[in-house]
């Protein structure tokens, strides 16, 4: 029996060499940081929006046929709507399970696009995008989009007057598009907008073309992140050329797939307690109407405030209006912040010396990168302003301001805040290095004063541990590109001349003013002098923690007295302070 | 119609019009018999009434209104501006205003119920302007709930929003909560337009549109909360602050705990 099975798995095995697959794959090891977690909240986001997604299909008809609605909500009994909106009535109504799953599947969308949003900053700023993963970071730029993508089609399915707000906006901005614009509205309403045709295409797009993306680009993802493994934060033992972490199997998997249900069990509890999206509030899209506190979801939030902070700017040309107060902050804006997401990875490889071959497996401490991490501060300033803006009615009620003074606040404060964020974070950055540099050459400090027998005072410092030191000297000191001459010493004419400046200035605002390591000389000396400093200090240290225990204040002087009354002798200390006794009867004596 | 009008200001015909209605009204009430407090009305007294709200308007509002109501640098002319209107401002405690706001603000009445209607009868006299509806008027059970949610939504949610909870206008000004107004106070609201909000009057929405808008917003401040609670009915934005505050809050927890090392 148990050799039939056992002939039947060799065989399969044969065929498939799954085991010598899995004996590799299985012992792989993966590094462990809670930081590291997103990009999984991410996927697990995912995976619960595709199962509840599953079941709202079951229900929901993609259709925008005018019907007299008939169910249980009683307040729109009567009430002209879609089908498609009737239809998610039904499914918060009169579908078991139904207002539940669609709790589930909204919660968890949001939860997918934050938790990527997040994934990312944590990439950007641990400097994990460097070669050889800018392939990985492309990659999940396209899954961001394409999250913001299958949300808002989602969004706007269910054709109540929320989402029909949001799809007049869209229409707007696509309106907003010079030349095509026009033609890529009519093309996609089927006609005038809102037309009787786009629910039913949006279904499509929104249940199979973007999730069949997404499941492809995350399957190249994570196949991305296996075969070049998992980058790891500096720590002893750890290095560019190894990866320090648990085997996939049992542990990591087991840890991982616990998470799942951590992540599942959140995002249920959550929309079994929370309304999201009360689309029976909101009632049937009608282009007549619109509620206050009209919001898109929040991966769009930032839009809708570029668009409600811009100026009233239009130009007329050729008897075509250009609306530069739609174009600019929802479709310009957009463009722009992707490209320099996508484009980052090259121009740092480009602007630092050595990186074009190298490949970065260490994280860097956002401390040690002081002008990235600093971008990273700035930009997301500029974001939460955006996000502020695009909120500005619901704090204008909510905490009594003037809309307008918000609007304005934004304004100004997008020009100025954002580089103020950045330079203070780049201090930040700098001193932190500095106080690393100063825990390298002088220790930890304890905190215990210890009183010399000539008086002076000192403080006792203690090694660092090694695993302290290690992170400390993971840090590498780049020295920025120097500026090219010119022309060489033969007079001849430096080739690219104004690119390489442009590469070296890139590279000095980058890497200037880093905080070197201490030399290995001067490492050594340090070691030395902290070393004979917490020799100096053991007995001390030793004391006091006795001391304290019994509750005992350490600058007692009485307390050293009873020390020697009950014969606790320091040696070396108690010489010392013997001949300091000695000297000064000598100098009293003269 | 000028003539017309003219007469009109007069103070004894404002009193001998003012009479007239009221006794109508004060019949109509009798025989109605409904509970609501300008049932109170009693022809008889009306004049008398009309005396005390001079008397308390010269003390508490003609320092802004002007003597007579006329209006002044500070305040409008409040001839014309209605019974309806002087009991809304004076029931919500919004007159007599006290501080410089964008808007006058919701507060306690200042005035008990009998003087509140005094002062209303007295502006009500000073001039024809929109006045309380009949208790048969604010009986709205009977009225169509949906065609209450229809009118809401097209006339009254890009201030109030969806859920009546109210929302910004520019300048700091606002659409305040209504959930909790009464049938009366949302009619008048309606016929009076206080400051920003626009005047229903009975030419642009009938009888039978305001006690279904009425029902309506009645109806949201008892509908059960079906998914939980709503965050204040205030949209995505709650949702999104929800996510990134207690959903990712509740994860990072768990990603920590489940990262820490076991030993
Ligand atoms: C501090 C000055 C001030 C005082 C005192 C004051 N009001 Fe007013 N009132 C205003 C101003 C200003 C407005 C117009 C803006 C507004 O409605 O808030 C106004 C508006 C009104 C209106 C609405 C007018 C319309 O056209 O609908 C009424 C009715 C009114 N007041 C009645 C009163 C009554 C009755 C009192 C006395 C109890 C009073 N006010 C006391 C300043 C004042
Ligand atoms: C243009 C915006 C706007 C629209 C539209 C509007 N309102 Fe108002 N509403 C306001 C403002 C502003 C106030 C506050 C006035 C004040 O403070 O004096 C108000 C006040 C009210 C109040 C009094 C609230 C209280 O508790 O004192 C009620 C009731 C009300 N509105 C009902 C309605 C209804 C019903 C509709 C639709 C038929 C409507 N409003 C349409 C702006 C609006
Ligand atoms: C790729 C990630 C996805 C995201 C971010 C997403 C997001 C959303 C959102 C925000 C809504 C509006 C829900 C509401 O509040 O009513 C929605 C509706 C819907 N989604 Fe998705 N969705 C995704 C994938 C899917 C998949 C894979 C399916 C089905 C296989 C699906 C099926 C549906 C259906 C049927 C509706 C309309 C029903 C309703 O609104 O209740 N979605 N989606």
């Amino acid at each position: 029996m148990s050799n039939a099975i056992g002939n039947f798995a060799s065989g399969l095995d044969d065929r498939l060499t799954i085991a010598s697959w899995s004996r590799r794959n299985i012992r792989k090891v993966f590094p462990e940081h809670w930081s590291f977690m997103f990009g999984e909240m991410a996927l697990y986001a995912f995976i619960t929006v595709l199962l509840s997604g599953i079941y709202l299909t079951l229900f929901f008809k993609p259709s925008m046929t005018e019907v007299l609605y008939d169910g249980s909500y009683v307040p729109l009994k009567g009430v002209h709507m879609s089908e498609a909106y009737a239809s998610t009535l039904d499914i918060s109504f009169d579908v078991r399970g139904g207002l539940l799953l669609r709790q589930i599947h909204h919660w968890a969308a949001l939860l997918f696009v934050a938790a990527m949003s997040v994934h990312l900053v944590r990439v950007f700023v641990t400097g994990a995008f460097r070669k050889p993963r800018e392939i990985n970071w492309m990659i999940g730029l396209g899954l961001l989009m394409m999250g913001f993508l299958a949300g808002f089609s989602g969004y706007s399915l269910p054709d109540d007057l929320l989402s029909g707000t949001g799809l007049r906006i869209a229409e707007g901005i696509m309106l907003s598009i010079p030349v095509i614009g026009t033609y890529l509205s009519f093309f996609l309403f089927d006609g005038e907008f809102p037309g009787d045709e786009f629910i039913s295409r949006l279904y499509g797009i929104h249940i199979l073309l973007i999730p069949g993306v997404i499941l492809a680009l995350i399957t190249a993802h994570l196949l991305i992140v296996w075969y070049q493994k998992h980058t790891q934060y500096p720590g002893k033992g750890k290095t560019n050329d190894n990866v320090v972490g648990y085997p996939v199997m049992p542990i990591y998997a087991a840890k991982a797939g616990g998470f799942f249900f951590v992540v599942f069990g959140v995002i249920v509890a959550i929309a079994g307690v929370i309304t999201i999206n009360p689309i029976w509030g909101y009632g049937p899209y009608m282009p007549d109407q619109i509620t206050a506190g009209s919001q898109p979801d929040w991966y769009m939030g930032w839009l809708e405030g570029a668009l409600r902070i811009m100026p009233n700017w239009e130009t007329v040309a050729w008897g075509h209006t250009i609306s530069w107060n739609v174009f600019i902050p929802a479709a310009v804006l957009m463009g722009i912040v992707f490209t320099l997401l996508g484009a980052y990875p090259w121009l740092e490889r480009w602007a630092t010396p050595g990186d074009q071959t190298k490949d970065h497996n260490l994280l860097d401490r956002p401390r040690n990168a002081p002008t990235r991490t600093a971008l990273a501060t700035g930009s997301l300033t500029f974001y939460f302003l955006m996000l502020i803006a695009g909120g500005n009615d619901i704090i204008a009620s909510q905490l009594d301001m003037s809309i307008n003074a918000i609007t304005w606040v934004v304004r100004i404060g997008i020009f100025v805040i954002p580089p103020f964020v950045f330079w203070i974070t780049r201090r930040i950055c700098l001193s932190l290095q500095r106080k690393d540099r100063d825990l390298l050459l002088h220790g930890v400090e304890t905190g215990t004063m210890m009183r010399l027998p000539h008086g002076e005072f000192e403080e006792v410092h203690a090694p660092l541990s090694e695993e302290a030191k290690a992170v400390i000297l993971s840090k590498e000191t780049i020295e920025p590109i120097p500026y090219p001459e010119k022309t060489d010493a033969n007079g001849v004419k430096t080739p690219h001349y104004h690119l390489k400046k442009m590469q070296a200035a890139v590279s000095h605002w980058l890497y200037r003013d880093a905080v070197p390591l201490p030399s290995a000389a001067e490492l050594e000396a340090a070691e030395h002098h902290i070393l004979e400093s917490a020799e100096k200090g053991a007995p001390v240290m030793h004391q006091m923690r006795q001391l304290e225990a019994e509750g005992g204040v350490m600058h007692d002087p009485s307390a050293a007295e009873a020390d020697r009354a009950a014969g606790v002798t320091v040696p070396h200390l108690d010489a010392e302070f013997d001949q300091k006794a000695e000297d000064e009867k000598g100098q009293q004596a003269d | 119609m000028k003539s017309l009008a003219t007469q009109r200001r007069k103070p004894v015909a404002a009193l001998v019009l003012v009479v007239l209605v009221l006794s109508l009204i004060g019949a109509l009430y009798a025989a109605v018999g409904s509970a609501t407090k300008v049932q109170a009305v009693d022809a008889p007294n009306s004049a008398e009434q009309i005396a005390l709200g001079e008397k308390l308007f010269v003390q508490s509002c003609s320092s802004c209104h002007g003597i007579g109501g006329v209006g002044t640098d500070e305040a409008p002319s409040l001839v014309g501006a209605g019974e309806a209107s002087a009991d809304f401002q004076l029931s919500t405690g919004r007159m007599p205003l006290t501080a410089e706001q964008a808007q006058a603000q919701e507060r306690t009445p200042v005035f008990s119920d009998e003087e509140i209607m005094a002062i209303s009868k007295y502006v009500g006299s000073l001039g024809a302007g929109p006045s309380n509806p009949t208790a048969s008027q604010l009986e709205y059970e009977n009225a169509d709930l949906a065609l209450g949610g229809e009118l809401f939504r097209t006339n009254c949610s890009q201030c109030h929003n969806f859920a009546g909870e109210g929302g910004a206008l520019s300048n700091g000004k606002y659409a305040p909560n209504i959930r909790n107004a009464s049938p009366l106070q949302i009619w008048q609201a309606m016929i009076t337009g206080p400051e920003n909000m626009p005047v229903f009057s009975d030419q642009t929405m009938s009888d039978s549109d305001k006690q279904a808008i009425i029902k309506f917003v009645n109806h949201l401040d008892n509908e059960p909360s079906f998914g939980g609670w709503d965050g204040g009915s205030l949209g995505p934005v709650s949702e999104g602050l929800t996510v990134f505050l207690l959903v990712i809050g509740l994860l990072i927890g768990a990603a920590v705990w489940i990262g820490a090392k076991v030993r």
